[in-house]
């Protein structure tokens, strides 16, 4: 029963993790190679705080603002130059933030920082809180694609320039995009740093962040359910087939590529072909 | 309501409109000639904001919009049709038009649809087809209800009838006459049809730039020389 509820908790944060990268490439059609790095902002946030005394549910806005700002900060630098400037920015900033968290006494150093205190929700509350949070955010997602705004992002991807001329602050929604997409990356990264209850550079690197894409391509970039289908199912995978972990980046490259190649709509595109909705 | 003063703008050091001025009044249609090249879209385009003014003003009621962004000029109450129709092709009728009122609240897009929809009846029969797929004259019509969406006072239309039929283009004029009897004010560019000069209020011709012409859409109209220049007709 633990072990169902472990697994279930990994799910849940990594569906509310990768659906805040979907936020990102969804809404403006780019990709972020260093996602990881706002998750591992909020989850050092929440666990510094954490350490510190505050109560667990204080931590999640802090290590979500962090995030976000970061992200602000990023995405301000990087969106208004054009296209495909993004991905090689977060792919930079996620190696630059395990740079700076190595150096840093702080933080724990190489060692990174353990025993956070528990949650005191027990297993079963934090595992409901965090399917909770995950469920929260589809929704907001869903939300936000049928209104008013996902059109406009919509318009976006169907025609950037049309959207400039016709007096749409293209650059601005990006920036939106992204900043809701890092902060709630944050707030995820917040609940891992308490589920594993330690955390060190490493979890934040490279690898995590072409996982987390690996997550969003597979499920079809801006499909809300084929993404947290995708995330839930990847997720564990790890955790079934312990030898997976060994060569993650090998696996998740390749299905990346694969997905790409063959399936670019991923698995909401696949399942769309197959039920001849064009 | 719009007043352009001594405008030159151009692309890096190419100029491509020089010391420009006129006035469009409030509710007037006030029509822009010229051969191709003569700097009708370039005008256009830096009334809008996307073509730099190099010197010379523009203001719009009153507040000098010369240097602002194009958004905040859609805030101010300008629109534009831009040159060949350019509509989100993936996107339904209805979808397109929600984006072109995006700077307005939830109960106004509403009702700015149904407006909208009342102007154009055919876009109402075809609110959920994709506007790729409507006909050139359709998705003309959609091109000037989107920027009716933001609530204008002033919009800006370039080429309107460029490669429509002539049944498409009397349609859309019928609708421009019906928004100038609400008071719109209207900046038409137009080349090859002398359909233009019935409801425009003013006229004036561009030749590489500089305005070579202006006077009432009568005086046009009785201008053989200028019909066969600029209109490509003598009738
Ligand atoms: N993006 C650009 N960069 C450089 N020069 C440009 C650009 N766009 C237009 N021009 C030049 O500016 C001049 C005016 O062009 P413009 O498009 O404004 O004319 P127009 O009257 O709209 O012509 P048309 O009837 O063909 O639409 C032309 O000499 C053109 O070559
Ligand atoms: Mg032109």
């Amino acid at each position: 029963m633990a072990y169902e509820i472990t697994l279930l908790t990994t799910m849940a944060i990594s569906v509310l993790f990768a659906l805040s990268l979907n936020f990102i490439s969804g809404f403006c059609g780019q990709i972020s190679l260093g996602h990881a790095a706002f998750y591992g902002a909020g989850a050092y946030t929440s666990a510094m705080l954490a350490k510190a005394g505050a109560p667990f549910l204080l931590t999640l806005l802090p290590a979500g603002l962090v995030a976000g700002a970061i992200g602000l900060i990023v995405g301000f630098a990087s969106l208004r130059v054009r296209h495909d400037f993004l991905a090689i920015t977060t792919m930079g900033v996620g190696f630059l933030f395990i740079g700076l968290v190595r150096q840093q006494d702080v933080l724990g150093g190489e060692l990174g920082i353990s025993a956070i205190p528990s949650t005191g929700l027990g297993k079963i509350g934090f595992m409901a809180f965090a399917m909770g949070l995950a469920a929260l955010f589809a929704g907001f997602c869903v939300y936000v694609k049928r209104s008013w705004m996902g059109f406009v992002y919509d318009s976006i991807a169907d025609n950037e320039d049309v959207s400039e001329i016709i007096g749409i602050p293209v650059s601005r929604y990006k920036l939106i995009a992204f900043a809701i997409g890092t902060a709630v990356a944050g707030v995820a990264g917040g609940l891992y740093a308490h589920h594993v209850r330690f955390i060190a550079p490493d979890s934040f690197g490279f690898v995590e962040s072409v996982t987390v894409l690996a997550m969003v391509i597979v499920g079809g970039i801006g499909s809300i359910w084929g993404v947290a289908f995708a995330a839930a199912f990847l997720s564990v995978l790890p955790l079934w087939f312990q030898p997976i972990d060994d060569f993650k980046i090998l696996l998740y490259g390749a299905l990346l590529f694969a997905m790409m190649r063959f399936s670019p709509g991923g698995l909401a595109g696949l399942v769309a072909r197959l039920r001849g909705v064009s | 309501m719009l007043t352009v003063e001594n405008l030159t703008c151009g692309y890096g050091d190419i100029k491509a409109v020089h010391d420009l001025s006129f006035a469009v009044g409030t509710g007037e249609i006030f029509a822009m000639l010229g051969a191709n090249g003569a700097g009708k879209t370039s005008t256009i385009m830096c009334l809008a904001g996307h073509v730099a003014a190099m010197s010379g003003s523009v203001s719009l009621n009153g507040t000098t919009i010369t240097n602002q962004p194009a958004q905040a000029r859609v805030g101010h109450g300008m629109a534009l049709v831009p040159e060949g129709r350019r509509v989100f092709a993936e996107l339904s009728v209805e979808e397109n038009l929600v984006v072109g009122g995006h700077t307005v609240g939830g109960p106004e897009l509403t009702a700015n649809l149904e407006r909208i929809f009342g102007h154009f009846p055919r876009l109402a029969e075809r609110k959920t087809q994709a506007a790729g797929s409507l006909s050139g004259g359709e998705q003309q019509m959609l091109a000037i209800g989107r920027a009716l969406m933001a609530n204008p006072q002033l919009v800006l239309i370039d080429e309107l009838s460029l490669g429509l039929m002539p049944k498409a283009i009397d349609a859309c004029y019928e609708v421009l006459q019906a928004l100038k009897a609400d008071g719109l004010s209207i900046l038409l560019v137009e080349q090859n049809t002398t359909r233009v000069l019935d409801i425009a209020d003013q006229v004036i011709v561009l030749e590489s730039g500089v305005k070579s012409w202006e006077g009432t859409g009568a005086d046009a109209d009785g201008n053989a020389a200028l019909l066969e220049a600029y209109l490509g007709t003598a009738g």
